[in-house]
């Protein structure tokens, strides 16, 4: 295929090439979205597996099912793998299908770089798991505490596929930050002003922000870490003056707005299907804009409150305790909007409703346990016992998780033209539901008791066996009700009634298009007078379904691919200790960046 | 915003000189404070001084920072901002 | 509005890749802005030599930023030139900026070299770790824009760079200066204000 001078065209209707290499060399916001999409449910699937693997273990005290070096790699790969190939991927679907879509613009403001964040997405992930097939996964847990990580504790190569995989996602992350922020800034519709977006957009705003300041930290972190591990460096180096806790100041000053980086997302979607579905606007919108704000400001803040048992000391605990406390209150004010936008509303109770609902039911109870947590004081009895890991999954499970199938549920007609079944939807809501009540709920007394986190095996004499069966038992109703997920999507696609350009009735401008949208999304730009827009009479003008002219729809570019790949190549060097393929990656990455910079291509 | 405008607020290449002169000169006197022994006890905030007047005048002038729209600024100040309150905080906590 | 309206409507007027471009300086302010921290965390902890005062060469640094900083002069002076469509002096001054950045990256070379003579090296010590992380992230930053810069000088001699292509050369603009930037306070926090020593 030559350059996109020749993919060029000028399109009139709908239609979009077919056949696998438009995809690969797609710039389309729509067709990047749904790549994320499958590929990071793809690997929800595996993170599910080894939580299911571990569960398996855990469901019997003194259990052999696998061993403690295993058990290390399945904790340390779930986390990672929820947190950065499933959760965050499933947000960047949403954010690369939607946001254009929403503030009424083509695509994003830079469509190659777009296609560059999936490809070194996709190539970081598989870089990260191939680790499995070294017999080398990843087994520092997914925060990798120094000095625990050095050559010296951790000789193979588990780290350092952990180490590089992570600075490869975070090279995607970043681009994708710089280009949504361009986007939503510079790119919305006439009359569609900041405070008249979406609070998806919205929370994708804040969300990139954060992403764009937090994740040079981690990259910094983990140069460090890499460089002691590779070159002999100090940085996390007792003997010679330095400081382990300089890893976890780093680690977790971007763990903490990560953490909000997987959550606002979703509390922008449930944002968007709770007045859908409650037929009533937002209750304070700018309200819950403002908080979205100040969360993501505040949230800068509180990073030592995952370090109050390392010695800080009684006027840093104080703070870091105080600003986690603080938090809550922004947070409480979203919870308290949601409910009260539901309150006098027509209610109806689809099943991206009911996610929507459980989101907020469970954030609830994942928040109070955090509140808990914020004091220093009970922390130390909590810290790095299974209460936490309660905690955690309530907000990035029963939350995240949950808020992400609302907006499955929520978007997949738009996305696809056909509606997912509602019967079989519910059944899958309620299964998770309950699956991850039964799961989760018991790991408060859990930890309560005494039970220590990450640990492959306790004894009996703890009595905490039935209970940890129990959690097992609800593990593997959230994994069946998975695979009814699964057999959801499939059927829909084949048979699925056919959606129309507004199954739901919603406001908001994604939703004047066909399902799917045309490839240029709106036949003319839209006009924007309302924040609601399809709400309100005259909010947007009427978009016809064929454009009145011919519209330029940019080709793809494999430029985006070969230099995502480039990059790969690259970061094989520190993984095996060679030099060559630093400089063949390297002169591939230079060598792609070039032809991408100059080959033509247009908006 | 439109070139034309663009080149209006543009300082022109004789202010760019100037600004050259004086990055030059405080560059020089930042070298020379430190061999005079009567400032020891003010080096350290005058040298500190002395650079922020320089990062001003680039960031200001080169990057046009001043004359342009205060959406850049927002986009620039806020991540500094965040930087030097970490780095505080960092030094406070560690040191 | 037209469809050829469309594509280039944007909500605030303003150029969008320079939007984009100064959130990654902001982003960039981040990454600095860990790198100094940790410098400064660690310094004068070293348990071992040598440290600042034994080995950093002050009247030479002084130079290289002396020299870093007329490059942003010349990056400037380029960007009026390009502005204006003076092809002469487009290229004189792209290609000025990019000598300048050139010796600055030979003086790092030089001093990086003696510092490894003089038995400092990445591994050494604390000092050796920080500082030749610190400088050499910046150094690679050098790189990268001399290798932009060069590519603009040639599109420039090849009458590809006019009046219409400012905004590109505006963008490198940015980011040399914002390198330079960096090195002010690399050179205030690293050389100028050294107290150093072993702990």
């Amino acid at each position: 295929m030559g350059t996109a001078a020749t993919a060029h065209s000028m399109i009139q209707h709908a239609g979009s090439p077919t056949g696998i290499w438009s995809w690969i060399t797609t710039t389309d916001h729509k067709r990047i979205g749904i790549l994320y999409g499958v590929s990071a449910f793809v690997f929800f699937l595996v993170g599910g597996l080894e939580a299911l693997i571990m569960r398996a273990q855990l469901m019997k005290a003194d259990n052999t099912l696998v061993s403690a070096e295993a058990f290390n790699q399945l904790f340390t790969m779930h986390g990672t793998t929820m947190i950065f190939l499933a959760v965050m991927p499933l947000s960047a679907a949403f954010f690369n299908f939607v946001v254009p879509l929403q503030i009424g613009a083509r695509d994003v403001a830079f469509p190659r770089l777009n296609a560059f964040s999936y490809w070194v997405f996709l190539l970081g992930a598989l870089f990260l798991n191939s680790s499995f097939i070294f017999g080398a996964a990843p087994n520092g847990g997914w925060f990798g505490y120094a000095n625990l990580t050095s050559a010296q504790y951790s000789p193979g190569m588990n780290i350092d596929f952990w180490a590089l995989g992570l600075q490869i996602l975070g090279i995607a992350s970043l681009a994708a930050g710089f280009n949504f922020i361009a986007t939503i800034i510079n790119m919305r519709a006439p009359g569609m002003k900041m405070m008249r977006m979406p609070i998806f957009t919205w929370m994708t705003l804040v969300t990139q922000i954060l992403v764009v300041t937090a994740f040079p930290v981690i990259t910094v972190a983990l140069v460090f870490l890499t460089f002691d591990r590779l070159f002999g460096t100090n940085f996390y180096n007792v003997a010679a003056g330095g400081d382990v806790l300089l890893w976890q100041h780093l680690f977790w000053l971007f763990g903490h707005p990560e953490v909000y980086i997987i959550i606002l997302p979703t509390m922008g979607i449930v944002s968007e299907v709770l007045p859908t579905f409650s037929r009533k606007p937002l209750f304070g919108y700018a309200v819950v804009v403002y908080s979205g704000c100040l969360i993501g400001i505040i949230g800068w803040g509180v990073w030592s409150h995952h370090m109050f048992a390392v010695g800080l000391g009684p006027i840093a605990d104080t703070y870091f305790s105080g600003m986690t406390m603080l938090i809550a209150i922004p947070t409480g004010v979203k919870i308290f909007n949601w409910i009260a936008t539901m309150w006098g509303g027509q209610v109806r109770y689809t099943t991206s409703m009911l996610f929507a609902i459980g989101f907020v039911a469970m954030f609830i109870i994942g928040g109070i346990s955090g509140v808990m947590h914020s004091a220093a004081t009970s922390d130390l009895q909590q810290t790095d016992t299974y209460f936490v890991v309660a905690h955690f999954h309530y907000v990035l499970f029963g939350g995240a998780v949950m808020g992400l199938f609302a907006g499955i549920y929520y978007w997949w007609p738009k996305i696809f033209g056909r509606l997912l079944s509602e019967p079989l939807g519910k059944v899958h809501f309620w299964m998770m539901a309950i699956g991850s009540m039964v799961t989760f709920f018991p790991m408060h007394w859990i930890g309560m008791l005494g039970m220590p986190r990450r640990v492959y095996t306790y004894s009996a004499e703890l009595g905490l066996e039935s209970s940890n069966f129990a959690a097992t038992i609800g593990s593997f109703i959230i994994g069946l009700s998975m695979l009814l997920f699964v057999f959801n999507i499939i059927r829909s696609v084949r048979r699925g009634p056919i959606a129309g350009r507004n199954p739901w009735g919603a406001a908001t401008l994604e939703w004047a298009t066909s399902s799917p949208p045309p490839v240029y999304n709106f036949s003319i730009l839209p006009e924007v007078h309302s924040l609601h827009p399809l709400w309100t009479e005259g909010g947007v003008n009427a978009i016809p379904d064929e454009p009145p002219g011919p519209v330029h729809v940019p080709g793809g570019s494999y430029w985006p691919l070969v230099t995502a790949i480039g990059v790969i190549i690259f970061f094989l060097a520190p993984l095996l200790h060679m030099l060559w393929p630093a400089l063949v990656g390297g002169a591939l990455t230079v060598f792609a960046a070039f032809n991408w910079a100059f080959e033509p291509f247009e908006m | 915003m439109n070139e034309e405008n663009a080149e209006h607020v543009h300082p022109d290449n004789k202010t760019y000189l100037f600004i050259a002169a004086i990055l030059t000169a405080v560059t020089g006197i930042e070298f020379g404070c430190l061999y005079i022994p009567a400032l020891a006890p003010i080096v350290a905030p005058l040298l500190l001084s002395l650079s922020a007047g320089k990062f001003v005048l680039v960031v200001g002038y080169y990057m046009h920072l001043k004359p342009d729209p205060s959406l850049f600024r927002w986009v620039f100040l806020v991540p500094l901002g965040l930087a030097a309150i970490v780095m505080l905080m960092l030094l406070g906590l560690m040191r | 509005m037209s469809n050829t309206a469309a594509a280039h409507y944007t909500s605030t007027g303003l150029d969008t890749r320079k939007i984009a471009f100064w959130t990654f300086i902001g982003s960039e302010c981040l990454l600095f802005g860990t790198l100094i921290s940790t410098y400064l965390v660690y310094e004068g902890r070293s348990v071992v030599g040598p440290t600042t005062q034994e080995i950093l060469n002050l009247p030479l640094t002084t130079i290289s930023t002396f020299v870093l900083l007329m490059s942003s002069l010349a990056m400037v002076l380029a960007l009026a030139a390009v502005t204006s469509g003076d092809r002469k002096y487009s290229i004189v001054w792209l290609a000025t900026t990019a000598l300048l950045g050139l010796v600055f990256l030979g003086f790092q070379v030089v001093e990086f070299t003696e510092f490894v003579h003089e038995g400092l090296t990445i591994s050494t010590n604390l000092f050796g770790s920080t500082f030749f992380t610190l400088t050499g992230c910046h150094g690679l930053h050098v790189a990268v824009g001399v290798i932009w810069l060069t590519t603009l000088t040639i599109l420039a001699f090849r009458d590809k760079l006019g009046p219409e292509k400012a905004m590109n050369v505006e963008i490198c603009g940015l980011y040399w200066h914002f390198v330079d930037v960096v090195w002010i306070v690399i050179f205030t926090v690293v050389y100028l204000l050294q107290r150093g020593g072993i702990r």
